[in-house]
């Protein structure tokens, strides 16, 4: 189980776009604005909210795949990333530790490698194996520990079903022996009886390896289920983190509360009985963010405050943070 | 005897690919009544959207009926001709797609692409057309809908996109809307306003709905009925509480475990279904869940297994439900 010892840590994360708006003045997306969390080791940190809000954005400015604009990460106890105190390492080293499973295992396999060459390519440029043989040996044990095998590594990935791409991709990422994994939304583009494979693939892979994840996916049940805590994301903000049994039954802001309410339940009972917190609207343009809190516009409980003051994220109980100006009116 | 909206019976479909026949719809039989809601549920391939598109003779090159019939409120769709049935498609039979941001035509104002449909099947003026628009777009829950018929597909969100979508569906009032995944595409909070919408016009207009999805969180809080499929047969047929709470097909019981629950414990493991879906192909000669199945027996490697009847409304195909009943209803595991 996690040991409260941070392995990785944002601070203020700020990640801009430049959109092309035409006039004179430049305008950004604010794809993640103002990002605080860590991640203690062997722990899984869930993060959800709605396509545009940021999961993936900060998934990836916290690998430094892409340069964030502002703040500060922390592996390991050392900065790799400070945009004021102007430090940014290279990153090949960190590379090894670090490592990311995408969303989509159609379109992240190179289409004209073997799943041999896509596995070992990690292994070639970390220059971990000493000896073809080694490399092979390593390969192979690769693709064993998630569920294929030998002869699978002379085939091409279009000759592989969904879910077993997807095991492709886990084993390039695991082919360095990394102690952190982003998981972007891996299991969003399976079929249902295959994503409880993935998932328990996954929890295994953590016990046995001491992995440390940051799962990002919208659907909230798949999160509780493999996270120890979990952040909820809107608009490129933060608005709640908590214990992921905590958030569910405990969950303190509208956002939050309206997304759980939202989750149509495989239980016909509760399901008639549920009331569902319908949001009014839609999301917001990333590009014309609300001004203060950005879920304002479809919060039913919204004050003048809201729409003045950013709500600072702060920590209401232990361990559980959250951002909002009127908890005590929605509550 | 009870008058069905759709009744299809023993209906078979094949794709004919270059790499062989595929066997997509094996003795596929569904009815619906006016007003009710059935759930089709499966994984991709199993055959649930090439049932609701036959129903509406979409049913594409290389694909053929090999069989059965399609009665739909007195019309036999396979015996009709092309022109017959562009006159029940998109005027009692309505379809919305699962992908909002496709479907429309990019190039078309929304308001050209609603009065399309109204003046296709019924003989009102322009004018006319543009106000039951206007209508439409009020009743699907748009906002400004005098400038939204101006605007262009792109201009608008996926969840207002797919309100369009249901907006042209219901156009003529259908007798049956066929939802082909309508919010897998859309967030969750937005997919909670659809689905009430949804049930909403269902009400207000008495129409039945297919619903086909393979989100089984959908269909719990939406359906009256429930068809679950398996490699182009339905394999269990039942009321939801029925599919939901008397679940007889180890394949329901799997697709059931194998998603997490909020309620559940903490590090609750997941029971997933071993293996992979069948390959049409070349499917197998029993059973095709047979290679997946904790409860495989011998015969079910070798013969297709029958029907069993469990209750009115409840039926399913599996050769330990169909061993139990025939040992005279001792059902103990």
């Amino acid at each position: 189980m996690s040991s409260n010892k941070k392995l990785i840590e944002i601070n203020h994360l700020k990640q801009y776009f430049p959109a092309h708006s035409g006039g004179f003045k430049k305008k950004y997306i604010k794809a993640v604005d103002d990002v605080s969390f860590f991640i203690n080791k062997g722990e899984t940190l869930g993060l959800v909210g709605e396509s545009g809000c940021g999961k993936t954005t900060t998934g990836r400015s916290l690998l430094r795949l892409y340069e964030p604009t502002s703040g500060e990460i922390i592996y390991d106890g050392k900065t790799i990333f400070n945009k004021e105190k102007k430090i940014a390492v290279d990153m090949l080293p960190y590379r090894k530790k670090m490592q990311i499973v995408f969303q989509d295992p159609y379109a992240s396999l190179d289409p004209r490698m073997t799943v041999g060459d896509i596995v070992g390519e990690a292994i070639d440029i970390h220059k971990l194996a000493s000896s073809k043989k080694d490399r092979q040996d390593r390969i192979i044990e690769m693709l064993r520990r998630v569920g294929l095998n030998s002869e699978h590594a002379n085939r091409y990935p279009h000759e592989f079903s969904g879910g077993q791409r997807q095991r492709v991709g886990i084993a390039r990422a695991l082919a360095v022996n990394p102690e952190f994994i982003v998981c972007d939304e891996p299991i969003s583009a399976l079929d249902v009886s295959i994503q409880a494979q993935v998932i328990n693939m996954f929890e295994d892979l953590q016990k046995e390896l001491g992995l440390t994840y940051l799962f990002i996916a919208h659907d909230l049940s798949i999160v509780k289920h493999i996270s120890d805590r979990i952040g909820v994301m809107y608009l490129g903000r933060l608005v709640e983190l908590a214990d992921s049994y905590e958030l569910i039954d405990h969950s303190l802001h509208p956002y939050t509360k309206s997304l759980i309410s939202a989750i149509p339940v495989a239980d016909p009972r509760i399901a008639r009985t549920n009331k569902r917190i319908v949001l009014e609207g839609d999301v917001p343009s990333p590009l014309n963010p609300p001004s203060g809190c950005t879920f304002r516009t479809r919060c039913p409980y919204a004050t003048e405050e809201c729409a003045n003051k950013v709500p600072e994220f702060k920590e209401v109980e232990p361990g559980h943070y959250v951002a909002c100006h009127n908890l005590d009116k929605v509550n | 005897m009870e008058k069905y909206l759709v009744d299809i019976k023993n209906e078979r479909l094949s794709f004919f690919t270059p790499a062989g026949e595929v066997k997509a719809l094996n003795d596929v039989s569904i009815h619906i009544k006016q007003g009710e809601v059935l759930g089709i549920v499966g994984e991709s391939g199993s055959g649930k959207s090439v049932t609701a598109y036959s129903l509406m003779g979409l049913t594409a090159h290389p694909g053929k009926l090999m069989g059965g019939s399609l009665n739909f409120d007195g019309h036999q769709i396979e015996s009709m001709t092309e022109q017959q049935m562009r006159k029940i498609r998109g005027n009692e039979i309505s379809i919305i797609f699962q992908d909002p941001m496709t479907s429309l035509n990019p190039v078309y104002t929304i308001g050209n692409q609603i009065m399309e449909v109204i003046r296709l099947h019924t003989n009102k003026t322009k004018a006319e057309a543009k106000a039951r628009a206007k209508e439409l777009l009020e009743l699907v829950g748009i906002n400004e809908p005098e400038k939204r018929l101006k605007q262009y597909p792109h201009e608008l969100s996926g969840g207002m996109r797919q309100r369009i979508m249901i907006a042209i569906a219901l156009a003529c009032e259908p007798k049956l809307l066929i939802a082909d995944e309508p919010t897998t595409a859309l967030d969750v909070t937005i997919q909670a306003q659809i689905l009430e919408l949804m049930m909403e016009l269902k009400e207000k207009l008495n129409m039945a709905i297919i619903m086909i999805t393979h989100d089984l969180g959908v269909v719990a809080s939406m359906c009256d009925k429930i068809a679950v499929m398996y490699a182009g047969r339905i394999i269990e047929y039942g009321t939801t509480d029925e599919i939901f709470y008397e679940t007889k097909h180890e394949y329901t019981k799997g697709l059931l475990r194998s998603i997490p629950r909020l309620d559940a414990a903490k590090h609750e493991r997941l029971v997933p279904i071993e293996g992979a879906p069948v390959d049409l192909l070349n499917p197998p000669e029993g059973c095709a869940f047979a290679p997946r199945c904790d409860a495989c027996m011998k015969i079910c490697l070798k013969k297709v297994p029958p029907q069993t009847t469990l209750s009115e409304t409840h039926y399913s195909h599996c050769w330990l439900i169909q061993k139990e009943m025939s040992e005279g209803g001792n059902r103990h595991e």
